[in-house]
């Protein structure tokens, strides 16, 4: 018993310190780009071009990552592509959390019409292929900022929905449910006080699983060029370019796909170690 | 003496099937006063807690009948006068102790919770009652167990706690729904124990929702049998215990275990008793469609 809470806890624990630190690392990142970032990330010099990173013959100092076929910088560009991916991962991500939970609650809780209406709209919503869907609200809302985070939002709300509506409807069959009946607490406390907390852990690990694949999300739109302006730069938008010169330049595709890649798994690993920590009955 | 809990002709069915699960039961329970339903699984006698206490599940529809508690009909109140009315006067100490409790709150909220907010008890005066009721259960340490976490504790120790969270607000009437079944045997007759004197010191009236008739001869004072939601017999533990009158009481008693006489317990009801109680069932029915419901 003690030893396999222990090893529950260490394993969570180094989960919890290398998936905060990559994320902690991300955040700078963004947050300071402009002290940071050893370049102009859309400074051009053809001269500079398809450099190696560093520690390859023909680098040049100061481009640790080597340049882009127009020679900027693919750091600096890796460095500012992380605002655009923690905008979308922390406002996305929470709209998205805050909606699909909302009415997951109220669908599993109160049952009856709401439960069938909002099922119902689950069941319509999954039937579109969801990447197709979202280059099509792009196409209808058009580009920038705010329609990758709406579009991200329409389409993603059902997750949520779905699994904490399930977790609702289990928690609303415990005992505890009906003792807070029996004792004359309203519905709407009942649902607040008594079966929020107990949802919480699942919707914790949810929501940072949503982050990261809102930053997916974010980097497939910019791959079809679908996502913002071209004068900031994206991870997907540099991995859409790097694709074209692979053979001659892999490093313009290969850095800015390592740093979707942790982010995406560390978001998934942060909320796995964050409920093993903190839900009361794992612990 | 008046009784404090009156339940008088009421029948329930299934919404959807439209079977009976209630056939005019009959129950009187005077004020401090206790009293077992027992019966085997199905039988109803969870059924007719759950109506008293206002939850019965959405597919069980009552068809008629009256719930009078301290002389107020809950059948005609509106249901928000009706929560507040069985909140007050009546509570619940449930089943099982492992799902009763919210896993993710503490103890100390979830006993004063109630105090609080329903019955406008101040902060200070309702954590002075939960360690005082913590205290009257035996639990050592109130104020640590407070702040702990149900996982963090037995099933006796969470049992004890939904115990003294039922008297807490010096209820009335308390309905006890199987309180022991899901307890070890050893740990069950503490917590009969505890009831009983708690029962017997607050003055609190106690419906015994069991199907152990061991429990019932230790805790009440009269029972009711059931069988296919009708009540069989309606008497007192001792006349029952010494001579029961109807022979699906008898049979019941018979398969109760003895450690007087091993061999002749246990005995399966007999087909017959079976037959005569549904044959009675369905009479009460057929009187019961004449009469034109």
């Amino acid at each position: 018993m003690l030893d396999g809470r222990g090893s529950i806890r260490r394993r969570s624990g180094a989960r919890l310190w290398l998936s905060g630190l990559w994320l902690a690392l991300f955040v700078l990142a963004a947050v300071l780009a402009p002290l940071i970032s050893p370049q102009d990330p859309l400074a051009q010099d053809l001269m500079l071009g398809r450099l190696p990173p560093a520690w390859m013959a023909g680098a040049e100092p100061g481009y640790w990552l080597g340049t882009d076929s127009l020679g900027r910088d693919v750091l600096s560009r890796i460095v500012y592509g992380a605002q655009v991916a923690l905008v979308v991962a922390l406002v996305a991500g929470t709209v998205t959390c805050a909606i699909g939970s909302a009415l997951g609650l109220v669908a599993g809780f109160y049952r009856g019409w709401a439960d069938r209406l909002i099922g119902r709209l689950v069941d319509i919503w999954m039937a579109f292929p969801p990447v197709l869907f979202a280059i099509l609200l792009i196409a209808v809302l058009g580009t920038g900022l705010c329609s990758v985070i709406l579009a991200i939002v329409i389409i993603d709300w059902t997750r949520f929905c779905r699994v904490v509506r399930a977790e609702t409807l289990n928690q609303s069959k415990m005992d505890y449910v009906h003792s807070a009946k029996v004792a004359g607490f309203t519905r709407l406390r009942t649902l607040l006080a008594e079966i929020l907390p107990n949802v919480l852990p699942t919707i914790v690990a949810l929501l940072t699983l949503e982050m990261g694949i809102a930053v997916i999300v974010e980097a497939i739109l910019s791959f079809v060029n679908l996502s913002i302006s071209t004068d900031q730069p994206t991870w997907g938008g540099m991995i859409a370019e790097g694709r074209t010169s692979i053979y001659q330049a892999w490093w313009v595709l290969v850095f800015p796909l390592i740093a979707l890649f942790l982010t995406v798994l560390s978001f998934a690993q942060f909320g796995e170690g964050l409920r093993e920590r903190f839900d009361p009955v794992l612990r | 003496m008046s009784a404090f809990l009156e339940i008088r002709g009421l029948s329930a069915r299934l919404a959807g099937t439209g079977q009976r699960l209630l056939r005019s039961v009959d129950i009187s329970l005077p004020v401090g006063a206790v009293r077992g339903l027992v019966g085997e699984s199905g039988a109803g006698k969870s059924m007719i807690g759950k109506a008293v206490l206002g939850v019965l599940p959405k597919a069980v529809e009552i068809m008629e009948g009256e719930i009078l508690l301290d002389g107020q009909d809950l059948q005609k109140v509106k249901p928000a006068e009706r929560r507040r009315l069985v909140g007050a006067k009546v509570a619940l100490i449930p089943q099982d102790p492992l799902t009763a409790l919210n896993p993710s709150r503490r103890i100390g909220p979830q006993i004063t919770d109630r105090l609080v907010d329903i019955l406008g008890w101040t902060k200070a005066s309702a954590a002075k009652r939960a360690l005082e009721v913590l205290a009257e259960v035996s639990i050592p340490e109130p104020e640590r167990i407070m702040r702990l976490y149900p996982h963090e504790l037995s099933g006796g120790m969470r049992q004890r706690i939904l115990i003294a969270s039922a008297f807490a607000a010096e209820p009335r009437l308390i309905v006890a729904d199987e309180p022991t079944t899901a307890l070890d045997v050893t740990v069950q007759k503490q917590i009969l124990k505890l009831i009983s004197a708690l029962q017997s010191r607050h003055g609190t009236a106690l419906l015994f929702v069991t199907h152990d008739l061991g429990v019932v001869s230790k805790v009440c004072d009269t029972l009711s049998v059931l069988y296919a939601g009708k009540v069989m017999e309606d008497t007192t533990v001792e006349r029952f215990f010494a001579a029961p009158r109807h022979p699906y009481s008898k049979a019941l008693l018979a398969a109760t275990p003895r450690h007087t006489d091993p061999a002749a317990s246990l005995l399966p009801v007999p087909q017959a008793v079976i037959d005569g109680a549904m044959a009675e069932v369905a009479a009460a029915d057929a009187a019961w469609s004449a009469h034109g419901g």
